[in-house]
């Protein structure tokens, strides 16, 4: 059976240092003023009795990817593990795809391209970890095959109650908060 | 009280989406105007000759003209235009850009043949006799294309007005089909878009010398898609500030009381359908000589119309 890519973000562990955002940037080679992680920090309540979030974010890979239903070319597509992938060649740099995602996880690369997150692929082709999981001082990121029960997403997500971003799209994100 | 704060700035994307710019309002107008006027010669096609002026019969051929340009706009908007020949080399179904792509490649056939099919045979002879066409010994090609347009006037102009309701009611569900933006995410701009650029297709007819006959259709054709793009645009704002969804509710905010409010009501509702609606009435009624003011305007209200949406899709 095909590995199912997914990640899960420890809310509790994750400090906002941005060690992600920046292996992400080394390792992709971003260019200066493109991210494709991200800290979102998240306060509700009313003062005194506030509660704050801070969360690792990313493209969720989704199952029901919207940005690959609109791409007219199919550039962006579905990859091994159920990535969601973007194909330079094939891409246009029309923007539909970036208006699509409701997470605001893609961006235009300078080349031309629409560009975000591959969970480092290429890395985890050769047995590593994406680099911001690989980077995390608090262990607050967790990756792997969600269909292997040993894997570190399926125990963080087993040992935690997660949730998604922006369930109510019907996208089917495949990145987890947990808390 | 809940804050989001992000540390990420993405050029075009943070603080706030900004992807698509005055080219894609263009566009959409461009081409909502091409299937208006694809639609209305379509119509108009059916009087007899005689009835015809030269202006109603020329008119066809700005609907390829106006596509032109448009597409020129979506180019400008390709951050990789080289890449471009990629729209042509699939057809992806649940992509409604990859649909109107190849709508817009059949357009150019229909309209030209409904064009030369409008020609008078003395026309058809400069035409084919014109130097340039000479030169690239298309002279026979033309001759062809208009006895063919000739011999099939009725399936000419029956895939003009099929044509011009898929490209109208595509450039609406370009964007309703991104149902992550809130102001987008309405059923209704199909429609909204299609009655807009019959709308439009009329005023740009009106600003040239029509035959008596011709204007009183258009003006008819006008009004009765100025009342339909009213009653969408209210069926609109109903539906967004209505809905349960409260980026719905952000949405129409942006138009009642919000960003986009004094554009929206002084360029599109006001400048755009209620001044030329009332005028034209007044043309039609007390049979004033009708100025280019109505036909102007409406042109103003539906390119407004189109940039104020993209924009506010993306606040």
């Amino acid at each position: 059976m095909s590995p199912r890519y997914s990640m899960a973000v420890d809310t509790r562990r994750c400090v906002g240092c941005n060690a992600c955002v920046i292996a992400c940037k080394e390792e992709n080679a971003l260019p200066p003023g493109a991210f494709r992680d991200w800290i979102a920090t998240e306060t509700k309540g009313v003062f005194p009795h506030l509660q704050q979030e801070i969360r690792s974010e990313r493209c969720n890979h989704c199952a029901r990817p919207p940005c690959v239903r609109v791409c007219p070319t199919g550039a962006s597509h579905v990859n091994a593990g159920g990535t969601v992938l973007v194909s330079p060649r094939k891409c246009t740099g029309c923007s539909a795809c970036i208006t699509a995602c409701p997470y605001d996880a893609r961006f235009i690369n300078p080349k031309g391209y629409a560009d975000k997150c591959t969970f480092c692929l290429h890395r985890v082709k050769q047995g590593q970890e994406p680099a911001c999981v690989a980077s995390c001082p608090t262990r607050a990121l967790a990756f792997g095959d969600l269909g292997d029960p040993q894997s570190p997403v399926a125990r963080a997500l087993r040992a935690r109650t997660p949730k998604v971003l922006k369930a109510e799209t019907g996208t089917e994100p495949h990145v987890f908060f947990t808390r | 009280m809940t804050e989001l704060d992000l540390n990420r700035h993405n050029l075009y994307i943070d603080p706030h989406l900004s992807v698509w710019g005055w080219e894609i309002a263009v566009y959409l107008f461009l081409g909502g105007l091409a299937a208006g006027i694809m639609i209305l010669t379509a119509t108009l096609g059916r009087a007899p000759p005689a009835e015809r002026s030269r202006w109603g019969r020329l008119l066809v051929f700005a609907a390829p003209v106006a596509l032109s340009v448009g597409m020129l706009a979506l180019l400008l908007d390709l951050h990789a235009k080289l890449h471009v020949f990629r729209f042509y080399t699939t057809l992806r179904v649940t992509s409604p850009m990859s649909w109107g792509a190849w709508i817009l490649i059949a357009i150019y056939p229909a309209t030209i043949l409904h064009g030369l099919g409008s020609l008078t045979a003395a026309e058809i002879d400069r035409l084919a006799a014109w130097r340039p066409l000479r030169a690239l010994r298309l002279g026979g090609l033309v001759t062809w294309g208009a006895g063919c347009a000739g011999r099939h006037e009725g399936a000419v102009r029956g895939a003009n007005a099929v044509l011009g309701v898929a490209l109208g009611v595509y450039t609406g569900v370009l964007l309703s089909n991104l149902g992550a933006r809130a102001a987008w995410n309405s059923a209704l701009l199909g429609p909204l878009f299609l009655v807009s650029g019959v709308s439009a297709g009329a005023a740009l007819s009106m600003l040239g010398p029509l035959s008596h006959a011709e204007h009183a259709a258009l003006r008819r054709w006008d009004l009765a898609a100025i009342g339909l793009e009213v009653a969408l645009l209210l069926l609109y704002l109903l539906a967004l500030a209505s809905g349960a969804e409260r980026s719905g509710q952000g949405a129409a905010a942006l138009f009642l009381g919000g960003r986009y409010t004094a554009p929206f009501w002084a360029l599109v509702v006001i400048a755009g359908l209620a001044v030329p609606f009332a005028l034209e009435i007044a043309a039609g009624r007390h049979g004033r000589r009708p100025t280019l003011v109505a036909p102007v305007l409406g042109l103003i209200g539906g390119l407004s119309l189109r940039w104020i949406l993209v924009l506010a899709g993306q606040a």
